[in-house]
């Protein structure tokens, strides 16, 4: 499984930073080049892994010193104990693996809290697209075909949301962004229909 | 050796000998007085000595890890990593390869001779595990003024090497870089290990070890143990596209010499090494293999075996290798990360089984350079 959306990471990562305290532990699943570990690292002094499949991104991570491990998500964290770090990231890539209820529940056996950042189907471009096109959406954010796109489980806020409640997970924080992908009083007033990014922060 | 030696090759070099008449220890309590390891070097040791990388070789490897002696045909056996530019550059390392103790390839082992008897010491050669072989290269590293090895990095073997280091010399290496290994063999590789053994010892001209003083080797044994063991090198499926089904000939000929591709290749493997290798070396390494278990000191619980190390750590390992394969590496990792250790894992997709450790395969040799780089960037190389 290869997570590369071609997401403005920056900007996401920005905002996520902000929820990860200094001297923590971090795991952060699906890496990519390791951006967000590099920043953490010499930016707050976190310690942590980084997991990914892509050769090319596990190049990119070992360039920049990172801790990386070659791992495919699919199959759990079986290389973490439980309790085992502070925080784990994953950051777009929810909709991309087999099983995303699993793997939640493996992120907070492992850690303590979970950040998870995922596109949100229920944006109103995507709706409209779908309305207008009757196709499966493409757009920055969902740049693939229907069959060729890693994205196997879309969802939306409402989705996610819901799926937190039924495990009895606790949302710390959530955060919006719209394609700009800043926050604004719209995005806070309709999230589902205004937000293209979602950005979670849950605990057990 | 070629008419023109590649530019990115370490060139001509010349094996050395270091002597050491300290006594050594071994692990079985018995001791080797005095002894020899024959050894070569790849670039230039820095002045504050800090540049200095050991290769531990696998059960069949030496000292003769690149370059090329005079009446080479083929480089060193890894060639393909070491030399300017290369993963391993000598341009930034100083690079260190031995022959093991106990090995047949000049440093002192069962075909040197045995100063009480006057005779090749043969079987009576002491059985030496894998950190007698530790101690004796933290003694070679010595022997060259080196106090602090910038990194360890072996194959198989040589990646189990690489990993006592980190766990009995915590401060004499910055980095471990473990490939193709295992943190210990299986109940499967100790049965391959031994059906080999069988065969070299149920030779007739095995002679109890003795066999030099006889004037012969146990050459069919030798032949048979090491077609068992490179079979269970390769992948079925690195067999299957290199060998196929294809016979020398236009057709069968209903008999029992080798009419198979596969069959003649693996008796050309075997004549090779039966001439090249000691028998009593071979069964040595088969033994050092099998006891290798650090974890056994520690309740048998490999990440407080591994808590001790202070290095950071490359593991890499190859999917289609079933001798080592990726399973085991991860057990190193997993345990790595349970103490915290500093790690990077990478599994390389490979149809060359355990042998897929020598190959220079494009990913591997990418990660591998790219992870030396680090090295030389953070020690400043």
């Amino acid at each position: 499984m290869t997570i590369e959306n071609q997401i403005p990471l920056r900007s996401d990562l920005k905002i996520i930073q902000k929820w990860i305290n200094p001297n923590s532990q971090v795991l952060d699943l699906g890496c990519g080049h390791g951006d967000l570990l590099a920043h953490l690292q010499s930016e707050k002094q976190c310690q942590g892994y980084g997991l990914e499949i892509n050769p090319e991104c596990i190049v990119s991570c070992v360039e920049k010193g990172l801790n990386v491990i070659e791992h495919d998500l699919n199959h759990g964290l079986r290389h973490f104990k439980d309790g085992s770090v502070d925080t784990v990231v994953m950051t777009q890539a929810l909709q991309a693996v087999r099983r995303p209820d699993i793997l939640l529940d493996d992120m907070l056996r492992v850690g303590k809290e979970a950040i998870i950042t995922f596109p949100n189907f229920g944006y109103w471009r995507t709706r409209f697209y779908l309305m207008a096109k009757g196709a499966m959406p493409m757009s920055k954010t969902l740049p693939y075909n229907w069959y060729d796109t890693p994205n196997i489980h879309m969802c939306t806020f409402h989705d996610f949301e819901n799926l937190c409640r039924d495990k009895g997970l606790k949302i710390v924080e959530r955060t919006v962004v719209d394609s700009r992908h800043t926050e604004s009083l719209s995005t806070r007033l309709w999230p589902n229909l205004l937000g293209e990014i979602a950005m979670y922060r849950v605990t057990r | 050796m070629p008419q023109e030696i590649p530019a990115n090759s370490v060139g001509v070099v010349t094996p050395q000998i270091a002597t050491f008449n300290e006594p050594l220890k071994l692990r079985s309590g018995k001791i080797l007085e005095r002894y020899e390891l024959m050894y070569e070097t790849y670039g230039e040791l820095n002045a504050d000595k800090s540049n200095a990388v050991l290769i531990c070789h696998a059960l069949s490897g030496h000292h003769h890890a690149a370059g090329y002696h005079l009446d080479d045909k083929k480089p060193g056996w890894w060639d393909s990593a070491i030399g300017p530019g290369k993963a391993i550059d000598t341009n930034h390392f100083f690079v260190i390869a031995l022959n093991n103790l106990g090995g047949c390839h000049g440093s002192t082992g069962p075909t040197s001779i045995n100063p009480e008897t006057g005779e090749p010491y043969g079987s009576d050669f002491p059985m030496v595990r894998v950190r007698d072989w530790v101690e004796s290269q933290a003694r070679l590293a010595d022997y060259l003024g080196i106090e602090k090895l910038a990194a360890v990095i072996g194959g198989s073997l040589g990646g189990m090497q690489a990993m006592r280091w980190a766990i009995q010399y915590p401060e004499r290496l910055h980095y471990s870089v473990v490939i193709a290994s295992a943190p210990k063999l299986s109940a499967q590789n100790i049965a391959f290990n031994e059906v080999a053994r069988n065969a070299i010892m149920s030779d007739p001209d095995f002679h109890d070890g003795h066999y030099l003083k006889h004037n012969t080797i146990p050459k069919a044994g030798l032949m048979q143990a090491r077609m068992l063991a490179h079979l269970t090198y390769l992948s079925d499926d690195a067999m299957g596209e290199k060998f196929g089904r294809d016979l020398k000939g236009d057709e069968v000929r209903y008999d029992y010499t080798p009419e198979f591709e596969v069959e003649s290749y693996l008796h050309y493997q075997g004549e090779k090494f039966s001439t090249t290798f000691d028998a009593n070396t071979y069964l040595l390494m088969t033994k050092a293999l099998d006891y290798f278990d650090p974890s056994q000191y520690y309740d048998n619980d490999l990440a407080k075996c591994l808590s001790h190390a202070k290095c950071k750590f490359l593991v890499i390992s190859f999917t289609t290798d079933w001798r080592f394969s990726p399973e085991r590496s991860e057990e190193i990792v997993d345990a790595l990360i349970e103490v915290d250790k500093e790690v990077t894992y990478a599994r390389i997709e490979s149809e060359k089984g355990h042998d897929a450790f020598l190959i220079p395969i494009p990913r591997y040799v990418k990660l591998l350079s790219a992870y030396m780089k680090r090295v030389i960037k953070e020690l400043e190389l």
